[in-house]
C-alpha cells in the first residue's frame, strides 16, 4: 500500500462507478452536479510566528523549554528524596492531614512528567517549523488490476486445493471443526459445581438460635422493644468446635451469610396482618425476615419504625414488614421471605424451620414459591 | 537523516552520502529489518491539527498509564480469597479476618512506598480512559467521521469501549472490599436473571455459590491478561486503520476530500503527541497524589450481610445502575421458569440493544441516506441534524439513567420524595430523549439557515441605517472568501426517491416496501436541510448586496463607524488621528 501512495492519486471521487455496492451513485438523478458556488481559494499564506522573525523571542522560547526540562529533572530527583525521607506504615508522616509520602511522591512525579510534556509541546509550537504540508490521499479501495490479481490468486488457490470438487473432504472437515466446539465447552464444566438445590436451602434449622450479628448473643423476647430492628444471624456462625475453631469459616461462611442473614423486628401485634398460614410464625409481635433483598441481594436494614417499612439502600425497594414484607415500591418483585420463629426452653428466639422458600434474588428454577 | 531508500545498500555507501549517527543507526536497522521502505512515507506523515483530534489520544495514553501502573500493582497484589488475619499498619482493621486480596490491597495502600500513589493513578487513569473513549466516540459521531471508509474502525472503537467498561468493572471488583463485593453481588444477580441458564452461569462463573473463593482469581486473569490483550490488539488495529485511511480533516481553503493538510509526524507530532503522553501521565500522577479515590480501607472487607447507604458503582456503570433502580418490579412465570423482567430488561437487554445501535449506526445511516461515497472531510453537527439529534437523545437517555443511578443521593440533597423522583425519572427516560431530539433537530436547522444568511447576505455589522423614508435597516457586509468557501465546502444532500417503475405500472419491484420506507426516512432525514446555494444564487445575492452598498456609499458622509468597512476611503480620517 505504501508503494502505491507514491504515485499521484487517480483523479476520481471516493465512490464513483465501478465500486461494488455503489449503484445509488450511478442512479443519481441530480447529475450533473451544480457548480460549486465558490472556487477553492487554496491554502492561506503562512504567517510567521514571533519566534520565526525575532531572534530574541526564539532564544527566550529555547530558554523556557530548557528550563522546563531542567525543572523536570529536579522533580525526578525530589521524587527519590521523598521516597526515602517520608515514612509510611505505622508511623506515617503527615502534611496538613494528608499522607506526606503519597502527596510528595504524587506531586513530584506529576510535575516531572508534566514539565517534560509541556516543554515538548512548547518546543513544537514555538520553534519547530510550522509550515503546513499537503499530502495527497490515496483511494482506500485497491486499484482494479490489484483486485483482479488478488481474486485470481484466491481462485487459483481454491482450485488447487480441489475443495470444490471434493465435497466429502470439505464437509467432513467442517463437521470435525464444528465438533471441536464441544470439547471447548465441556472442558469448562468443572468451573463450578452444578447448582442442585443449593439455592433452595440456608443453614437455618429447627431450634437454631437467632443471635445478634455483631456480638453473637442470643435474643430474649423482653430485650426487643416495639419499633426496634436487630440485625441477626444463625447461632452456627459463632459456634466453635472442641478445639475452639469456628464450625463455619472463610468462603463457606461468606456463602452461608449471603443467604442466612436476617432482621428481627418487634411490631405492635395489633398492626400485624399475617397471611393465613403465617399466624404463628412470630412471637409476641416479633417477626424475622430474610435480610437479603429479593431484587439483587443487597442486605436490607434501613428501617422506619413508625411505618414499619424497610428500605433497600442499593435500589430503594421498600417492604412493609407488618404486612408480610410486601413490596410497596421499587424494582423488587417479591416480598422478603419470612423465617418462622418460636422460643426455646430457655426463652431465647429460635428458628422453627428453615425458610419455606428460596431467599435472595430470583433465578430461573425458582418457580412460583 | 532518512535512511537510504533502497534495501541492501552498503553501510559505507550510506556513510559516503551523509555521515551522521542517526543515518548510521538507520542503515544498521534497515540492513536487518528493511525499515526504510516501510517508513519512508510515515516519518513525515501528515496529521491535521484540531483540538478535538486529541480526545482519542487521551484514551490511548491513559491506557499506557494503566499498563505501567497495573504492572506495578501486580507485584504486590495477591488475587486470592483465602481468609487471612490482617496484621498490617492500618489500625482500624488490624486483627480482622479478610480475604488475601483485600489484605494485600491494604498493604499496597499502607505498607508499600508509592503503592497508594500507583493505586490511585491506576484508578484515575481508568476513569480517564473510559471518559476519553466516550467523548472521543461523541466527537467522531457528531462530525460524521465514522462514514465510509471508516465504518469498521468505528466498530472497533465501539468494541474497545465495551471491553474498557468490562475491564473497569473487573478491576474494580478485585480488592474484595465491601463496595466491590456489593457490585459483584449485583453482577451475580444479573447473571442469575438470565432466562433458563442463569443459575448455571452464576455457579460456573463464581465456582459455586456466591461469593465462593474463585471469582477474584478468575477476574484477575481476565483483568490482567485476557482483556488487556484484546484491548491492545484492537487499539493496534484502530491505529493501523487510522494511518491507512489518513486522518479526517475539517474543510477549509486548501483542505479537500483529496488531500490532508497539517504537520509532519517527525518532528511536530512526535513532540506534540509524545509530549501529550507525559501530560496525561503527569495529570493522573498529580490526581493520584492529591485526590483520594476508592479508599477501600474505609469500606472494610466484603461481608454479604452488610452494605452502606449510598452504595454506588463507578460512574461509568451509573447508567446501568440507574435503569435497574427505576425499573418496575416485574417478574413472571413462564412454563415453570422464573423470568425476572426487573433485571432482564435493564441489565441484560437494554445494554445489548444500546451497544448494537451504537455499533451498527454507520450502516443504518448509510442505508437511509444511500450515501456510499468516501468521506474524508468532517461535517459540523448542524449539517446532519438528525444524526446530531439522535446522539443528543441518546445522551439525554444516558443522563436520565445516570441521574437515576444516584436517585437516593439526589432525593436527600434536593429534599425530594424518592418515590416521586423515581416516577419522574421513569417518564423522563422515555419523554426526555424525544424532546431532546426535536429541539436539537430544529436547532441544527436554524443554524443551517443562519449560515445560509451569512453566506448570501453577509454578516451583521451592527450599523443601523435610516433611509430618507424613515425606515431602519441593519447594514450587512460580505464575509471573507475563506469563510464563505468553508461554509460551502460540503455535499448537497439528495433525498432518496423510489426508482421509477416500482409502483407506476402496477409491477411491484423487489424490495418495494423497504425502498418505500427508505424513501420516507430519507425525506425526513434531508427534507428540512438547507442546501448550499448555486454559483448563480450566490452571485445574485452578492449583486444585490453590492448595489445596495453602492446606493449608501453614494452618500458623501458615511454613517459613523461605517467608514471602517474596508470600502470607504479612510485616509485623512479625523477619528484616526487621535
Amino acid at each position: 500500500m505504501n508503494g502505491k501512495s507514491s504515485q499521484p492519486p487517480p483523479d476520481r471521487t471516493g465512490g464513483s462507478t465501478g465500486v461494488p455496492g455503489n449503484e445509488d451513485a450511478v442512479a443519481d438523478p441530480h447529475l450533473p452536479v451544480p457548480a460549486e458556488p465558490i472556487d477553492n481559494p487554496g491554502l492561506p499564506v503562512h504567517q510567521p510566528r514571533p519566534t520565526d522573525v525575532d531572534d530574541a523571542a526564539a532564544k527566550r522560547a529555547e530558554r523556557q523549554i530548557a528550563a522546563m526540562f531542567g525543572l523536570s529533572a529536579v522533580c525526578a530527583l525530589l521524587f527519590c528524596v521523598a521516597y526515602f525521607v517520608f515514612s509510611i506504615g505505622e508511623e506515617t508522616d503527615t502534611f496538613m492531614g494528608l499522607g506526606a509520602s503519597n502527596l510528595a511522591l504524587g506531586v513530584t512525579l506529576g510535575l516531572a512528567l508534566l514539565l517534560i510534556g509541556i516543554g515538548a509541546i512548547q518546543w513544537a509550537r514555538k520553534l519547530m517549523s510550522d509550515h503546513e504540508i499537503v499530502e495527497m490521499r490515496h483511494p482506500v479501495v485497491s486499484p482494479d488490476s490489484d483486485r483482479t490479481e488478488a481474486l485470481t490468486a484466491l481462485n487459483q488457490g481454491f482450485d488447487d486445493s480441489g475443495i470444490a470438487r471434493r465435497p466429502l473432504i470439505r464437509n467432513s472437515l467442517l463437521g470435525a471443526a464444528g465438533m471441536l466446539g464441544l470439547p471447548a465447552v465441556v472442558v469448562l464444566a468443572d468451573l463450578g459445581p452444578l447448582p442442585g438445590t443449593a439455592l433452595e436451602r440456608t443453614v437455618w434449622r429447627k431450634g437454631m438460635r437467632i443471635v445478634n450479628d455483631v456480638s453473637g448473643t442470643p435474643i430474649r423476647v423482653e430485650e426487643v422493644e416495639i419499633g426496634q430492628l436487630i440485625n441477626a444471624e444463625p447461632a452456627v456462625f459463632f459456634a466453635t468446635d472442641d478445639e475452639g475453631e469456628p464450625v463455619i469459616e472463610g468462603p463457606e461462611l461468606q456463602a452461608a451469610k449471603a443467604k442466612a442473614a436476617v432482621i428481627v423486628v418487634r411490631i405492635d401485634p395489633a398492626e400485624i396482618t399475617p397471611l393465613p398460614a403465617r399466624e404463628n410464625w412470630g412471637v409476641d409481635g416479633i417477626l424475622c425476615y430474610s435480610k437479603i433483598c429479593t431484587h439483587v441481594g443487597c442486605p436490607i436494614s434501613l428501617y422506619e419504625q413508625q411505618t414499619h417499612h424497610v428500605l433497600c439502600p442499593c435500589h430503594q425497594s421498600t417492604f412493609d414488614l407488618a404486612d408480610n414484607a410486601k413490596v410497596l415500591f421499587g424494582p423488587a418483585a417479591r416480598p422478603l421471605p419470612q423465617l418462622p420463629i418460636s422460643l426455646d426452653a430457655e426463652g431465647y428466639l429460635v428458628a422453627d424451620s428453615d425458610f419455606r422458600e428460596p431467599v435472595g434474588p430470583s433465578f430461573p428454577e425458582r418457580g412460583d414459591r | 537523516m532518512m535512511a537510504p531508500p533502497k534495501l541492501g545498500r552498503r553501510k559505507t555507501a550510506a556513510k559516503a552520502e551523509k555521515p551522521s549517527k542517526v543515518g548510521d543507526a538507520a542503515t544498521w536497522a534497515d540492513e536487518r529489518l528493511g525499515m526504510a521502505t516501510l517508513s519512508k512515507k510515515h516519518i513525515r506523515k501528515v496529521f491535521p491539527d484540531h483540538w478535538s483530534f486529541m480526545l482519542g489520544e487521551i484514551a490511548l495514553w491513559s491506557f499506557v498509564v494503566l499498563l505501567l501502573t497495573g504492572v506495578f500493582l501486580t507485584f504486590w497484589f495477591k488475587p486470592s480469597m483465602a481468609e487471612v488475619t490482617y496484621m498490617g499498619s492500618y489500625d482500624q482493621l488490624r486483627g480482622l479476618h479478610m480475604s488475601e486480596a483485600y489484605a494485600s490491597t491494604l498493604d499496597i495502600s499502607f505498607d508499600v512506598r508509592g503503592g497508594l500513589l500507583m493505586r490511585q493513578i491506576h484508578h484515575w487513569a481508568a476513569m480517564l480512559f473510559i471518559a476519553a473513549m466516550f467523548v472521543h466516540l461523541m466527537r467522531v459521531f457528531f462530525t460524521g467521521a465514522f462514514r465510509k471508509p471508516r465504518e469498521l474502525n468505528w466498530v472497533i472503537g465501539g468494541t474497545l469501549l465495551i471491553l474498557g467498561l468490562l475491564e473497569g468493572f473487573a478491576g474494580y471488583s478485585l480488592p474484595d472490599d465491601l463496595l466491590s463485593g456489593t457490585g459483584l453481588r449485583f453482577a451475580d444477580s444479573a447473571l442469575k436473571a438470565t432466562p433458563i441458564v442463569g443459575t448455571y452461569l452464576s455457579f460456573f462463573i463464581f465456582g459455586g455459590e456466591f461469593p465462593g473463593d474463585d471469582i477474584v482469581p478468575r477476574l484477575f486473569t481476565v483483568h490482567v491478561l485476557l482483556l488487556p490483550a484484546l484491548l491492545l490488539a484492537l487499539i493496534g488495529a484502530h491505529l493501523l486503520l487510522l494511518v491507512y485511511h489518513k486522518h479526517t480533516q475539517w474543510p477549509g481553503p486548501g483542505r479537500t476530500e483529496k488531500n490532508v493538510v497539517g504537520f509532519p509526524m517527525l518532528p511536530v507530532y512526535a513532540a506534540k503527541a509524545g509530549g501529550f503522553f507525559f501530560i496525561v501521565f503527569g495529570v493522573t500522577a498529580l490526581m493520584g497524589g492529591l485526590l483520594t479515590i476508592n479508599p477501600v480501607w474505609l469500606y472494610g472487607p466484603y461481608d454479604p450481610s452488610k452494605v452502606t447507604a449510598g452504595s454506588q458503582p463507578d460512574w461509568y456503570m451509573g447508567v446501568a445502575e440507574g435503569m435497574v433502580r427505576i425499573m418496575p418490579g416485574w417478574e413472571s412465570q413462564i412454563l415453570g421458569w422464573t423470568i425476572s423482567w426487573n433485571l432482564v430488561i435493564p441489565a441484560l437487554v437494554a445494554p445489548m440493544v444500546l451497544f448494537n445501535i451504537i455499533l451498527l449506526y454507520p450502516f443504518i445511516e448509510s442505508w437511509i441516506t444511500g450515501d456510499k461515497r468516501d468521506h474524508h472531510l468532517l461535517q459540523r453537527p448542524r449539517e446532519a441534524p438528525n444524526r446530531t439529534a439522535f446522539l443528543v437523545a441518546m445522551m439525554t437517555f444516558y443522563g436520565v439513567g445516570w441521574a437515576a443511578g444516584g436517585n437516593d443521593v439526589l432525593a436527600v440533597v434536593f429534599n425530594m420524595s424518592l418515590n416521586q423522583l423515581i416516577i419522574f425519572l421513569r417518564i423522563a427516560m422515555f419523554v426526555g430523549p424525544v424532546i431532546a431530539f426535536i429541539l436539537t433537530r430544529r436547532w441544527c436547522i436554524s443554524l443551517q439557515r443562519q449560515d445560509q444568511d451569512r453566506l448570501l447576505h453577509g454578516y451583521e455589522t451592527g450599523i443601523i441605517l435610516r433611509s430618507p423614508e424613515g425606515s431602519y435597516s441593519e447594514r450587512h457586509l460580505p464575509i471573507s472568501e475563506a469563510e464563505a468557501y468553508t461554509l460551502t465546502a460540503r455535499d448537497r444532500d439528495e433525498v432518496f426517491e423510489i426508482p421509477a417503475g416500482s409502483d407506476g405500472n402496477g409491477v411491484t419491484a423487489p424490495r418495494a416496501r423497504s425502498q418505500k420506507l427508505r424513501s420516507k426516512l430519507s425525506r425526513f432525514w434531508f427534507g428540512s436541510n438547507v442546501q448550499k446555494p448555486t454559483r448563480e444564487e450566490l452571485e445574485a445575492a452578492h449583486h444585490h448586496a453590492d448595489s445596495e452598498l453602492a446606493l449608501h456609499s453614494a452618500d458623501a458622509h458615511p454613517a459613523d463607524g461605517h467608514q471602517y468597512d474596508g470600502r470607504s476611503d479612510i485616509a485623512g480620517d479625523e477619528l484616526r488621528k487621535h
